[in-house]
Order: structure tokens, then sequence, then C-alpha cells
């Protein structure tokens, strides 16, 4: 039996008339990469900020490595990390002088500070860029230094907001490999967010769908794919909604579930490449035309929308927020 | 506590003197500001040479040179824009995402605080050291009695007034999201503190309201004792004056940084 680092239970926090956090309850295993996965503006940051003690919750408890994050929120703080999605270090400083700072808000001692942060520099391939300011760093030079920078104090628990936002997909990858060695090298436990659906899909062992504030479903993505039952056909057709077409359509032995969706209808089927053409055949044979069709493997994806009702797409957060993702884009640039 | 609160205004330090250009702008303006207002507004040649119209101005000023009276002011003004001017840094450290990683350590709240007041005190008064040295350079005339250690006396008084400056602009700009926003506020306060003092003219020539306000203006008191000490306007350093001033400053300073720093520290916490 795992022990969990991190059990919440009925989260909730409101910014006057909003809802940010809707009563979120899960727990996080020792030793997993945990996803928050959802749109800007669902809640995921504010999340974080709660459970890494920035901000306070209205409703619920939380404990973090074992701490309560309202009773205990020092002790929560000394065994956590955090890399923010923004860019933090300051960049009229070197790479070695941002550590130091770190290292020394967490009061670690002068000299076993500088021994760390050689050792974390080193291990992010920033040894030779320690000395210069960090204005001269590229976009992975910079998460680089933000991962390093959120292990100075050995944390058990690293929270990684949006850890790839901006970055190109090479860089995206080599961000990911470097986080996956610091997470084997320190033996930690990951909690991520992420609007990236593959990155959820790639990189946690566990997924929580967020929307609106409130957990739709939680699992490993290969479960939360196979729930979905099978492949997806997605089809439109020409007039408005059809009970004919319903009930020609659940007559194909191969479809398991039919249901309109986005102004067109989703199939769930066994086998997508055969399944598809006797949908077409069914629907023709009523005197419809089809306009547009797709069949889909089950991916996160799919998933989302099912549960959610609809595509994950970007979404407007609140004006501070997108000024913050702008400045974190723009600085991701090399 | 004390570690953080050192890594903080280290941080600022290093910030300011690894930047030649702030740091050039910051020794250049004040010696600009005391160039210009300072031979700019020469009142005592209006008084030409008049033995009425000089006797009037020493009555009215205290000194027969305007320079002299004004550069001491300028002191207290150099104090009150560079107060203001610290508490924009933290603006910046709230939108880019540093303030709430400051914010997942350990590290006090109390001194993320307090090490912006602090950054802004010491600031305040390099700037006013530098005032002092250019005034001094330009034809400043220290007073019959004047002894050096009133320098630190001065400086006192200046620190005083900074704290609580300063305090009172970090627990405004901890709430701005945006830069406008604090600029906006921070002038609408800075220039009625300057003139409804007697920074640049004497109060007792100002018309009622406003010598009731600049009365409870600390600049008026920072200026005061500093003008004391330097120019001694009576002969002698009156120190039943001087410790009056220090009343109110000392108050004043206690009072706001001890509002500022709770404020901000309830409002970090929230």
């Amino acid at each position: 039996m795992v022990a969990n680092v991190i059990e919440v239970q009925g989260l909730t926090r409101r910014f006057g008339e909003l809802t940010a956090v809707d009563g979120v309850t899960f727990e996080v295993r020792e030793g997993e990469t945990f996803g928050f996965l959802g749109p800007n503006g669902a809640g995921k940051t504010t999340t974080i900020n709660m459970l890494t003690t920035v901000l306070r919750p209205n409703a619920g408890t939380a404990t973090v490595a074992g701490r309560d994050i309202a009773k205990d929120p020092i002790g929560v703080r000394r065994s956590i990390g955090l890399v923010p999605q923004e860019y933090t270090a300051d960049e009229d400083l070197t790479g070695m002088d941002n550590m130091l700072l770190t290292a020394a808000l967490y009061a670690v001692p002068k000299a076993e500070a500088r021994k760390r942060a050689a050792e974390l520099l080193e291990l992010v391939h920033l040894a030779d860029a320690a000395g210069r300011n960090v204005e001269t760093y590229s976009g992975g030079m910079r998460r680089r230094l933000e991962l390093a920078c959120g292990l100075i104090n050995r944390p058990k628990v690293l929270f990684l907001d949006e850890p790839t936002l901006g970055l190109d997909v090479q860089t995206r990858a080599a961000v990911w490999e470097y986080i996956r060695l610091l997470k084997d090298q320190y033996r930690m436990t990951l909690f991520m967010t992420t609007h990236y659906l593959e990155e959820a899909d790639q990189q946690c062992d566990r997924v929580a769908i967020i929307d609106h504030g409130k957990i739709v479903a939680i699992d490993s993505p290969a479960a939360l794919k196979a729930s979905l039952g099978g492949d997806i056909i997605d089809i439109q057709v020409g007039g408005g909604p059809n009970e004919r077409l319903l009930a020609a359509v659940k007559g194909i032995p191969s479809v398991r579930d039919v249901r309109p969706l986005d102004g067109g209808y989703r199939l769930k089927v066994v086998n997508g490449e055969e399944t598809a053409p006797q949908v077409l055949d069914a629907v023709r044979g009523l005197d419809l035309r089809v306009t547009k069709v797709s069949i889909a493997k089950p991916t996160l994806d799919e998933v989302y929308l099912e549960r959610t009702g609809r595509a994950l797409r970007e979404e407007e957060g609140s004006r501070d927020e997108a000024f913050r993702r702008r400045v974190t884009m723009r600085r991701a640039r090399p | 506590m004390m570690s953080g609160l050192r890594a903080l205004t280290g941080r600022e330090i290093k910030k300011w003197y690894k930047q030649p250009f702030v740091l050039f702008m910051t020794i250049v303006q004040p010696i600009i500001w005391l160039g210009l207002f300072g031979k700019a507004f020469n009142l005592s040649a209006l008084a030409g040479d008049n033995p009425v119209a000089r006797e009037m101005f020493l009555a009215q000023f205290g000194v027969s040179d305007y320079f002299s009276y004004m550069a001491v002011g300028m002191f207290s003004f150099v104090v009150l824009f560079a107060t203001m001017f610290s508490g924009m840094s933290i603006v910046f450290d709230r939108r880019l995402g540093f303030l709430s990683k400051v914010l997942s350590t350990p590290a006090s709240r109390g001194s993320v605080v307090l090490s912006k007041v602090l950054i802004a005190v010491f600031r305040s008064l390099v700037q006013a050291g530098i005032v002092l040295a250019a005034a001094t350079a330009l034809g400043l005339q220290f007073g019959a009695v004047f002894h050096p250690a009133y320098l630190l006396g001065v400086f006192a008084a200046l620190f005083l007034m900074s704290m609580g400056m300063s305090s009172l602009f970090v627990a405004i700009a901890i709430r701005s999201t945006r830069m406008e926003t604090h600029m906006a506020v921070a002038n609408l306060l800075n220039l009625p503190l300057l003139f409804g003092s007697n920074a640049l003219f004497p109060i007792d020539s100002m018309p009622g309201w406003l010598q009731a306000f600049a009365r409870v203006n600390p600049v008026t008191y920072a200026t005061d004792a500093a003008r004391e000490l330097l120019l001694t306007p009576r002969g002698a350093v009156i120190w039943g004056n001087v410790a009056n001033d220090f009343l109110f400053l000392g108050a004043f300073a206690a009072v706001f940084a001890t509002i500022g720093i709770v404020l901000s520290w309830r409002y970090l916490s929230k």
C-alpha cells in the first residue's frame, strides 16, 4: 500500500461571485506524477496556490506531505517546491544568484546552498551559464533554471504549473527529460497542471480533468481512454436533429452508443474503420446528406469532450492572468 | 526570518548597483533638481540691494539666501520621490509571479514587506546624501554654529520620514496590479505633500487651510529639523524645536510603519 502524499477534501475557493475551485477531493500517491488537466480559468492554478499555501481556501482541508495547509503552512512550505507558470527568476541577476536567493528564502545555510546550487545547475546543464545574467537565457534555459530553483530545498513534492507553456515542441521534450531525471534523482512526487492533452497522456500516472472548478474525471490516462469503450465516429448531417437517423444508426450491431453533440452526432463504435462505411450507408438510406465524418481513436481529447461536453480550447482567464501568460510566452522565445 | 530578509534586501541592492544607468540617474537626478530649482528660483535676488527688502526676506525665510533654504527642503523632496518609486518594484514582482514564488517559501511575509521598506529607506538616504554633497559644492551656507555631528541628526530625521513614507507606499503598491494605478495614487499624494510643506516656502505666508495641512505634514517636520541643524537660522540650535520635530517624526514613522506592514502582511496572507 503506497502512502498518500497529498490528500484533499472538498477544497473550495471563491473570488467574489466566481467559485474558482468548487469542492475538489482527490489524493496523490507517493512517487507518482499527478496531473491536473483543464483549460485556462478552470481552477488549476488556484488549486496549486492553495496547496502551496499562497492562497487560503474558503472551505475544505488538505494535507501535503502529512502537514495541514491551514494549520501548518510553514511545514508545508518547507517540504514542497514550486515551479510557477511564470518565469520568476530575476533577470537582472545571474543564474547562481537566483539559486542562492531561493536557498536563502528556505534558510538553507550558505555553504550547503552553494553545494546544492552547483549540483543542480550541473544536472540541468546550466553550470557554464551560471555566472551570466538571466536576461541572456533562452526559454528552455529559463525553464531549467526554474526547475533547479524549485529543488533547492530538496522537496518531497514538486508542484509544476504549466511547466512547458510557450515552449516549442523540441524544447518541451527536452524539459520533460530534465523533469524525469530530477524526479528519479531526488525521488519526488510531482503535481502538475497542463492544458496540453498529449503531455498529460505521456507524463502522468494519473490525471484529474477539471472543468469550471470541479473534477469531472480522475484516473490513469489509459483507464480514462478505455472508459470511452472503443473508437469514436463524429458525423455532421444536413438538416436538424433527426429521430429516424438515431434509430437507423443504433441498429448497426457494432455501434454501441449514439448521441447528438456539437450540432452533429457522436457514435461510440467497436471498430471505427469498418463501421464508418456502414453508418454512411445507413444515413444515405434515409435520403440524408453527410457533410462531414471523422474517426478517432480514443485520446484524452475525446475523454475531455466526453466529460465536459466541449473541446479543450483556450479560454479567457482574468486580465491579470492573461498578462502573465503573455509575458511567459514572450520570454519563452529565444 | 533574518535569512529571508537579508536575501531579499540583498537582491534589491544587487539589482540597483548592477544597473549602472539607474544608479547614474539616481545620482544625477537630485543634482539636476537642485541646480534647476535652487538656482532658478532665486527669490533672494528679488530683494536686490534694497536693505528693507533684504530684511523682509530674512524675516520670512530665516536665512538670507534662498538657495540654502531650498537646498535643505530638497532633502525631503528626494526622500519623498525615492520612496514613491521604490513601491513600484512590488507591482512588477507581483505581475511577474516572483511574489507568489516567494510566498510559497517558508520566508516570512513580514520579510517580504520589510525588505521593500528597507531598500526604499536606504535608497532615499543615499540620494539625500548626494543632494547634501551637491548643495555644499553649489554654495550651501551652513549656519554659524553648525557642527558636523549635527548631520547625524539630519539623517535621523530623514530616516524617520522615509520609514513612514516607504511603508505607506509599499502598502499601496502591494495592492496594485497595474503600474498606472500606483503611479496615479503616488502622484496624487506627492505634489500636495511637497508644496503643502515648508520645503520650498515658509508656511507662515500660506493661507490658513494650507497651514493647517502643512502642520500635520511630515515633510514639514523633517525639513524643519534639517534646517534648524544645518542653517541655525536663529543663530543657535533651538533644541526644543528639534525635539518637537523628532517627536512628530518618530510617531509618524512608528504609526505608518506599523499600519503599512500589518496591512501588507494581512494582504499577503489572504
